[in-house]
């Protein structure tokens, strides 16, 4: 098969999986997710052979695998669509294929296939627990199947089918479409267990919140439309002449080249999809979706496909820039990034909830790689969105095996406490070994650990371009920032599972079944292995005994590759210390922590613990300031003034009007014209009729008379007429 | 040959008794009698103007069988209307029989 048929068909089998299980397989579980794994294991060899084939080529950048057909007719040309293999597109399609291959088959033990009906389970709750009774006669409770569990798999599917889609494509406008159904399925997945409130409330909120940036990202789309009447990477980003001609373009807007405003609103949309400050706060709620959908669609592809878009259109977003002076929208990237990476690692220090803190480290960790593409460091950047997507994917998958573990044990123990925070947790590490080591390697991995870690290598790599390119503020965001994530991350695997446990549950914990910790084992193959792709040339020791492939071959995808920067030692140094010492700290801190003893940082920070804990009260803001005035635009401007009152009063007052005429057309025409004249017509005939009444006797020989007499009269009238009238 | 006015001088005749009868008796078999006295007048009528107009032709002969026939048929259905209505009430008196009035 050729390769570009083999790129159109990789995103078709999840789609397929998707409407076959909606529409057929849907009562029966077994087939439904046979369906749904069979398809995004063909999609997984699809993208391997690809990706084999693209390694191969020699100038994949020059070459690429691209096919496209005409698909709208738009005026006197056609819009394209197609598919693109590049260089960025072959990494960004392998850790996409796998972590969505890995997280299907994570899927099914983490919805307890083969697991009995629950007693009392209902769809749209999480299953509660089925009785049964052993052979002694003990009656125990275990995890329930979970009642839509064919349900899951059909989202799942779509989903698959969305992020396939966008990093195949070779225009905004279908990675347009993939982004979208994406935003869908992520609201359907959030509000999986839809008969939760919170659940409902997260939805609605993650669906709103990006909307905000997608409207943005859309408005980007159109005017690079408009600019140049083509959605095509090659055509548009990718190539000088129309780059130039965007750069000379003015807006008239802030003084930006058309370059740079259509490179921000497009940032804008990734802001709204990779959670960045000030659109962040959907993802921690997001939370509320079954733990393998936070790992894939709030992890590892989605919001990394913000990422991807950003580093996609980099060209364009540095379009203009000369001697290191950084554009308007990547200053607005190291900005933002920046930001994002240290304020929501603060936040997760205060956080108990297991998946909480990893989602905000996940705002921290694409924080990373936004800064590091406002630095221009573009190659550090896809580098870390592919570590980060394996070690993030692999930490979800975790902490759901840890969540899965204890909702057993809460379950068996009967007792009531919540299976996700971490003050509940503690010794797991005896009850969930394989859960452990792997959890451990992805904690180290988003640390930073030294050497072995992917995230070690990538994270390295942003520091040091940060300070290559002198970007102080940038450099010690970041660095600050990775020295709380690894406190954070220490925190985390202490509380959960070192020590002693803190509760019965966490005591009667359970490893999980091998459907979830295979996939743990591999994806932490890749936590460590994908590090080792992008070791610099130089690196002391180490460096060049793995040759550094991924500088070469990513680099390779813009026009002029970015040139491989000096060595340093002090980056180096800083990235040892930021990681060690906060696992250090992090170790020291947290490592005995007895049951029901307070967090030793809420007295370590004080007040400052608070306000981490209520994440800067940025929900209360939004709310303060966006809800409750929209609710109040809505209720009392909306509702009460303009439709009650003004709609509603004219209309009451046509209502009325018209009463009054159709009253007086009633009581001066109708009645008595037209009533009137009826009513004589029936009347008349009425009288005329009783009057002519008497003469129907029914007496045969009286109308014979009567015929006879009137024969006569007019026998004598034609008579008289005839003879002499003329 | 007698001349025509006499033929039509007896038809009136006849016709007129025929009239008075249907009108003036209450005995619905007597009104029939009566009609049945009209139709011949008629008959009479053709046949005379027949003879004298166009004896070459028949169809004067062939008009007064026709209502011969219709006499005939007439009278079939009008005693069979007479049975009926007197089986059920009792009379035949056309005073009687006054069913159809408003």
């Amino acid at each position: 098969m050729s390769t570009e048929l083999l790129i159109w068909l990789i995103p078709l089998p999840p789609l397929l999986s998707f409407f076959l299980i909606i529409l057929l397989t849907n009562r029966n579980k077994g087939i439904s997710h046979t369906l749904a794994v069979g398809a995004a294991a063909l999609s997984w060899i699809g993208s391997m052979v690809v990706i084999y084939r693209a390694f191969q080529m020699e100038h994949l950048r020059a070459t690429p695998f691209a096919s496209s057909i005409p698909w709208l007719p738009t005026g006197i040309t056609w819009l394209r669509i197609g598919v693109l293999v590049d260089p960025l597109t072959a990494v960004t399609l392998f850790f996409v294929a796998w972590t969505i291959f890995m997280i299907f088959i994570y899927s099914v033990g983490y919805h307890n296939f083969g697991q009995p009906k629950g007693d009392h389970d209902k769809a749209g709750l999480p299953p509660h627990g089925a009785t049964i009774s052993d052979a002694h006669g003990h009656s125990h409770i275990i995890p329930s199947i979970e009642p839509m569990y064919s349900r899951f798999f059909a989202f799942l599917g779509l989903f698959a089918f969305g992020m396939y889609t966008l990093v195949v494509s070779d225009n905004l406008l279908t990675l347009f479409i993939g982004w979208e159904i994406m935003g869908l399925c992520s609201y359907l997945l959030i509000g999986f267990w839809y008969a939760k409130p919170s659940a409902r409330a997260a939805m609605i909120k993650a669906f709103i919140t990006t909307r905000v940036g997608d409207v943005f990202m859309l408005l980007g789309i159109a005017y690079l439309y408009a600019s140049t009447g083509s959605l095509n990477y090659r055509e548009t980003i990718y190539n000088p002449e129309v780059l130039h001609q965007l750069v000379q373009t003015p807006t008239g807007f802030l003084g930006l080249s058309a370059a740079a405003l259509i490179g921000i609103l497009l940032f804008i949309g990734t802001v709204g999809k990779s959670a960045q400050f000030p659109l962040h706060v959907w993802l921690p709620d997001a939370m509320e979706g079954p733990t393998p959908v936070s790992a894939m669609i709030h992890a590892a592809t989605m919001v990394s496909a913000g990422i991807y878009l950003v580093i996609r259109i980099y060209p364009l977003l540095a379009a203009g820039m000369e001697h290191g002076q950084l554009t308007p929208p990547m200053i607005m990237m190291a900005i933002i990034g920046g930001f994002s990476a240290l304020f929501a690692a603060t936040i997760a220090l205060a956080q108990n909830d297991i998946k909480r803190v990893l989602a905000y480290s996940t705002i921290s960790q694409l924080g990373y790689m936004i800064a590091a593409l406002g630095i221009g460091a573009y190659v550090a950047a896809t580098f870390h969105l592919i570590t980060h997507a394996f070690f993030k994917a692999l930490l979800f998958l975790g902490s759901g095996s840890v969540i899965h573990g204890m909702e057993h044990g809460v379950l068996h123990t009967g007792e009531h406490v919540d299976p996700q925070d971490m003050f509940n947790m503690g010794g797991l590490r005896k009850k969930m070994p394989i859960t452990f080591w792997t959890f451990l390697i992805g904690g180290l991995a988003l640390s930073g650990f030294p050497i072995i870690t992917a995230g070690f290598w990538s994270k390295d790599e942003i520091l040091a371009d940060a300070f290559a390119h002198q970007q102080w503020v940038t450099f010690f965001s970041l660095a600050f920032g990775a020295l709380i994530t690894a406190f954070y991350t220490m925190r985390q695997i202490s509380l959960t599972f070192l020590g002693e446990p803190r509760s019965k549950s966490a005591a009667h914990a359970k490893e999980t079944p091998w459907t979830m910790t295979v996939p743990l084992i591999i994806l932490a193959v890749f936590a460590i292995g994908a590090g080792w792709a992008g070791i610099p040339r130089d690196f002391p020791l180490i460096g060049g005994v793995i040759p550094n492939w991924f500088h070469e071959y990513v680099g390779h995808s813009l026009i002029e590759a970015p040139e491989t920067i000096q060595f340093n030692f002090i980056p180096l140094l800083t990235s040892l210390i930021v990681s060690i010492g906060g696992l250090g700290l992090g170790w020291i801190v947290y490592k005995q922590i007895g049951a029901g003893v307070p967090d030793p940082m809420q007295q370590l920070l004080g007040p400052v613990y608070k306000v981490l804990k209520n994440k800067y009260y940025v929900d209360e803001f939004y709310n303060k300031v966006f809800v409750q005035p929209a609710q109040w635009f809505a209720e009392t401007f909306t509702y009460l003034w303009i439709d009650r009152k003004v709609i509603d009063g004219f209309l009451h007052w046509i209502a009325y009007v018209a009463g009054i005429i159709g009253n007086a057309f009633r009581n001066y025409i109708d009645k008595p014209i037209v009533n009137g004249f009826g009513d004589w017509v029936a009347e008349t005939t009425k009288k005329l009729g009783s009057a002519l009444r008497p003469i129907q006797s029914g007496r045969i020989q009286q109308y014979m008379i009567l015929a006879l007499v009137s024969i006569a009269a007019f026998t004598a009238l034609f008579y008289y007429l005839l003879v002499y009238v003329r | 040959m007698i001349p025509i006015s006499w033929y039509l001088l007896f038809s009136a005749a006849l016709f007129s008794i025929g009239l008075y009868g249907v009108l003036a008796r209450k005995n619905a078999i007597a009104i029939l009698m009566g009609i049945e006295l009209m139709l011949n007048a008629v008959n009479v009528n053709l046949i005379a103007f027949w003879r004298y107009l166009s004896p070459e032709k028949i169809d004067g002969q062939a008009f007064a069988v026709i209502v011969f026939a219709t006499a005939a048929a007439e009278v079939a259905v009008g005693l069979a209307i007479f049975i009926s209505i007197y089986r059920r009430r009792h009379t035949v008196a056309a005073d009687e029989i006054d069913l159809l009035k408003w």
